[in-house]
């Protein structure tokens, strides 16, 4: 049946015309329509412009034509601005904002011929880890505790494209990671995400929380489908001047190359404390699989692991007040007047962001300011070095490393902490990556003892994403992840 | 050193200036876009959207950019630095769009360099430049529409700046205006801004405090903004100087602060202070990598540097011996200096010379015309001084040529011909003439015998009188002498 | 290092977010619990390390000089939340 497809598999059916776009794309939007009222993953829908282009694949496929992606339904993050079609971030203060420009990750999917099913909710400008932080409501993960009704969250920033993914509303969603927002939700909600090396994706038209971390993925039910999705929004961009100028490897090729003889190392600083016992356990399993499969285990050290997230947030902070002193409500977006140019700025900035997208300015402004800027801003970006600097060391011993993607399974939207510190502790084991560039993913590698998806997070080299589906195809075979969420399309309610 | 000093109540007080001028970068397009730089578009029209700050635009470096900042750098014999980097510069801003400023504040791509000026009576003094950076240019907000609103154009948002930062060595509003007539001087050499004061394109931040002759170290300074003409800058640090001794003088202290020059009154005014905590939070732009120069790029740069005015002028005083008064006129533009150099290279060198500075320039006065629009080409002028060289006019009757040269725009031979100019040079014909002036004066000729020597002259005009001007002066003086001394 | 009420507003002025005295009170307290939390970075030795610009994986890219955008005064004005002919308007800025 249509929700059993993978993106693979649709792609391969849809060739040999066992199924048309159009009835692809329909079957979709039904489940949207069915289950998306209570989800909530979707900020906008555009289920007109869906099918208008499944009948535009159908033609090309008939002929034997169209791209990788030709007829796949999929979701696209409301981060990614999209042409004519409205583009929010989360955000009131975007509320009606149309782009009249595609971003150049959603314009090469849909060169490939992808289809945009609408746009995915996150956290407020992806500021978040809950998907809580949206203006446009929280989004409810499809997993459920066992004999628990309980709302839990899917994780964040991109908790909607992991929500629709995993709910079976679209075969594969676009997301992006600052510190963790493709990964995190990825575990959460027990699909496969992939935040490539920083530069990999172009991040012309995406809306920026922090430039220098900010990275496009995919996200989709497994690596295979992550694979193509990625082959096509990869590559370089001359309109972003920190895109590197590197060929895309056919990524797709690469999840069947194993890990015999390949160096997997085991940071021994990601083993806390107060680590979780079923995810240390998980870990465990994770290694003894990857060894079954011919790696040699190392054990390495990441010393300055623990500075991660501060660092983190005094880095992403600290771009994130500048990149969002443009919605100041001149030139588009939300405006509420006063009587002076700095009124209007102050009342249109305090009614279009959300409680914690202010917390976030007010620190990186903090921080940046005269008398704080060495204290903070430039002692993290030194501490961000000595980060590097652990994985690059570290990839002198190994080829990649294996760890926890979160320090829990999802949790109830009532369990949030009000502590924002402890909130920020989500990502901890997903920030330091990012701080360094180099690409990491999640695939799900089990339940927790209350039912909810746990991931497992490789960590690679610089444009090494080929290691990293190699070895994570390892883990997704041995994990046999077949469960379903309680809420999926293809569970009639 | 003739030294510049402001009497006050309580005694001598010297002034310590130092400027940051803004010159716009000649390109095609903008700093980070592909926009348009051009002047005077339709409102809104040469923006692009990374120009309007629209959510995910991101900027990409202009190339020719930054090849300017490097030129302009060799050009004020100034260190090329290799790395350099773009950081933000936060606020808030109608005619901002991104909230930030994209500048160089910790390295920039030029360090220090010095510019020589030259005062009255050929004084000269070295001027440091301490940086020179490149930064965007913001849009431009109109206030005179409307009552109770301004109007945002963005054409201006994002051109490319160069800001250029002189130490506080200027001590004089003389030195003060010669250093910016040098800098645009240099800039328009090499091309790297067109020095248009009235369209903006060169703007100048002057940096004035006083203190009391002989006292060592700074007192506080105001920055007067935005001053747009020679002028404003020498008549601004005055009034401002005089300002700060009176203050000074009166017990009080000088605060720091940013003030407008009001030419129409005559008087600085401190700005309404756009904000009470001014805090621009520098920090590197993340969407740009650091620029890093390649030493062959520079190089390349260099060798195709064109000819700077000092170099100019040296060549000139060589070439052609012209004086340094002379070469100093010659070279104050470079179009000038071409046009001389057109006229000189395929004449006498002296006549030419004294031809632009006298006739040539009096009639670009006249007309009111730049040498760019000159209404006589150098090949015209050239071949005028061709004319008196080689004795088909004289100088006299070539005065008379250029006047009808400017008037019709014929050239000077077809002129001569017209008007039947050329110079007698038929000996024959001059003797018969100086003959019948001598027979029609016969009581001056023997006044003259008698030894009144003046009389020369008077038979020289009637000469040439006698023959419209057209006479070869020398053969009219051979003859005379020959025939009086019969 | 303690971040008072009366800093609290004047970040918040400077980020131009309109605060009422509650809500300064509330981000205070807020930003006061993150701020001791990263002053943990203190402990890290940071001598002699550069501060990072950029992965280190590419440098600056150069674009040709030459005119490819503009003359799109309709999409730039698309999204005007108010505007008077081709001018976005805001309410008369004194110099």
């Amino acid at each position: 049946m249509v929700f059993d497809y993978t993106l693979a598999s649709a792609r391969d059916a849809l060739r040999k015309r066992e199924i048309s776009a159009v009835e692809l794309v329909n079957a979709h939007l039904e489940a949207i329509e069915r289950l998306d009222g209570r989800l909530n993953s979707f900020i906008t829908r555009t289920p007109d412009q869906a099918r208008e282009a499944a009948k535009a694949a159908d033609e090309l496929l008939a002929k034997g034509e169209g791209g990788a992606l030709c007829g796949i339904p999929l979701g696209i993050k409301d981060l990614f601005a999209t042409e004519g079609v409205r583009t929010t971030a989360a955000s009131h203060i975007l509320d009606n904002f149309i782009p009249p420009y595609e971003s150049t990750v959603t314009a090469n999917l849909k060169r490939d011929g992808a289809i945009s099913l609408g746009k995915l909710n996150l956290d407020e400008f992806a500021m978040g880890s809950t998907n809580l932080t949206s203006a446009f409501g929280g989004v409810e993960n499809p997993w459920k505790r066992q004999g628990s009704d309980a709302r839990l969250v899917p994780g964040g920033s991109s908790g909607g494209s992991a929500a629709a993914v995993a709910a079976g509303l679209v075969l594969g969603a676009t997301g992006t990671d600052t510190g963790g927002s493709i990964r995190q939700p990825a575990s959460f909600c027990g699909i496969a995400g992939v935040k490539p090396t920083y530069g990999r994706c172009s991040r012309f038209g995406t809306i920026a929380f922090a430039s220098s971390l900010d990275q496009a993925g995919p996200m989709a039910k497994n690596l295979r489908d992550c694979a193509i999705m990625l082959e096509s929004m990869a590559g370089f961009d001359a309109k972003d001047s920190t895109s590197v100028d590197k060929a895309v490897p056919n990524y797709e090729a690469a999840l069947d190359r194993g890990v015999k003889g390949m160096r997997v190392g085991i940071p021994k600083e990601y083993r806390t404390d107060n680590l979780p016992e079923e995810i240390a356990a998980l870990w465990d399993q994770g290694i003894a699989w990857l060894k079954e499969a011919g790696a040699e285990i190392v054990d390495v050290s990441l010393p300055h692991t623990k500075y991660g997230l501060p660092t983190y947030y005094i880095a992403a902070l600290a771009e994130a007040s500048s990149n969002l002193a443009r919605y100041d409500g001149v030139r588009y977006g939300e405006r509420v007047t006063g009587p002076s140019l700095d009124a209007l700025y102050e009342a249109t900035r305090a009614a279009g962001f959300g409680d914690e997208v202010k917390r976030r300015i007010l620190l990186g402004t903090h921080v940046l300011s005269s008398g704080y800027y060495d204290a903070y801003y430039l002692r993290a970006q030194k501490v961000r070095t000595l980060l590097q600097r652990d994985f690059l060391q570290a990839y002198e011993k190994v080829d990649m490393l294996l760890a926890p993607t979160a320090p829990s399974g999802a949790f109830a939207w009532d369990e949030k902490p009000t502590d924002p510190v402890q909130v920020y502790l989500n990502d901890v084991f997903t920030v330091p990556a990012s701080l360094a560039g180099v690409p990491a993913l999640s695939v799900p590698a089990g339940l927790d003892s209350k039912g909810v998806p746990l991931g497992l997070q490789l960590i690679g080299r610089f444009f090494d994403e080929e290691t990293l589906f190699a070895a994570g195809h390892v883990l997704e075979k041995a994990a046999a992840f077949s469960h379903r969420p309680t809420l999926h399309a293809g569970v009639s309610a | 050193m003739s030294s510049y000093r402001i009497t006050g109540e309580t005694g001598e007080w010297e002034i310590v200036v130092g400027m940051e001028v803004h010159a716009q970068v000649v390109s095609q397009s903008k700093l980070f876009s592909g926009a348009a730089t051009e002047y005077g578009g339709e409102p809104n029209t040469q923006v692009s959207l990374v120009d309007a700050g629209f959510p995910g635009m991101l900027p990409v470096l202009n190339k020719e950019c930054v090849a300017q900042a490097i030129r302009t750098g060799l050009g004020l014999r100034a260190q090329v630095n290799k790395y350099s980097r773009f950081d933000r510069k936060n606020y808030f801003y109608a005619d901002l769009p991104t909230g930030y400023q994209i500048s160089q504040f910790e390295h920039p791509i030029i360090g220090e360099g010095k510019v020589e000026i030259e005062l009255s009576e050929g004084e000269k003094r070295i001027i440091g430049v301490t940086r020179l950076h490149l930064e965007q240019d913001a849009g431009k907000s109109i206030h005179d529409q409307d009552p109770t609103r301004s109007f945002i154009d963005l054409n201006r948002a994002g051109v490319a700046l160069m800001e250029i930062v002189s130490e506080p060595d200027i001590r004089s509003p003389e030195e003060a205006g010669a250093y910016l007539r040098k800098l645009r001087q240099i800039l328009r050499y090499l091309g790297t801004c067109d020095g248009n004061m009235e369209e903006g394109s060169m703007r100048a931040d002057v940096n004035v405090s006083v203190r009391p002759v002989g006292e060592e170290g700074y007192r506080t300074r105001c920055e007067i903004k935005n001053l747009n003409s020679v002028r404003y800058v020498m008549q601004a640090i005055e009034i401002e100087a005089e300002r700060q001794i009176t203050i000074w003088e009166e017990g009080e202290t000088v605060d720091q602060e940013t003030r407008l020059f009001d030419h129409v009154k005559g008087e600085t005014r401190t700005m309404r202070s756009k904000d009470d905590a001014h805090d621009y939070r520098y920090f590197p732009d993340p969407d740009l990598l650091p620029l890093e120069l390649e030493q062959s790029w520079i190089d390349e740069l260099n060798a195709a540097l064109p000819e700077l005015p000092e170099d100019k002028r040296a060549r000139l005083e060589k070439d052609y011996g012209v004086s340094q008064y002379e070469s100093g006129v010659l070279t104050a533009e470079q179009s000038i200096a071409d046009f001389y150099e057109d006229v000189a290279r395929g004449a006498d060198a002296r006549l030419a010379t004294n031809w632009m500075l006298g006739d040539f320039f009096a009639a670009l006065n006249r007309t009111g015309r730049s040498i760019e629009d000159s209404p006589v080409s150098a090949q015209g002028l050239r071949e005028l001084l061709g004319l008196i060289s080689d004795s088909t006019i004289n100088g006299k009757i070539a005065k008379e040529v250029l006047e009808d040269m400017v008037e019709t725009g014929d050239s000077a031979s077809a002129i001569v011909d017209r008007k039947g100019l050329r110079q007698v040079t038929d000996s024959s014909a001059i003797e018969a003439t100086v003959q019948g002036i001598l027979d029609a004066n016969a009581d001056k000729v023997a006044e003259y015998k008698s030894g009144k020597d003046k009389l020369f002259g008077f038979f020289v005009g009637q000469t040439m009188k006698a023959m419209k001007g057209k006479a070869n002066p020398a053969m009219v003086n051979e003859v005379l002498k020959k025939l009086l001394s019969a | 290092m303690s971040l008072d009420a009366k800093k609290v507003a004047r970040i918040a002025r400077l980020a131009r977010i309109g605060l009422s005295d509650d809500e300064v009170q509330t981000y205070q307290k807020d930003m006061e619990g993150i701020i001791d939390w990263v002053e943990q970075l203190n402990e890290v030795d940071i001598t002699d390390v550069p501060p990072m610009v950029g992965t280190g994986l590419a440098t600056a890219r150069l674009r040709d000089d030459v005119v490819t955008d503009g003359e799109r005064r309709d999409d730039v004005l698309s999204n005007a939340p108010e505007r008077e002919g081709p001018f976005f308007t805001v309410p008369k800025v004194v110099e």
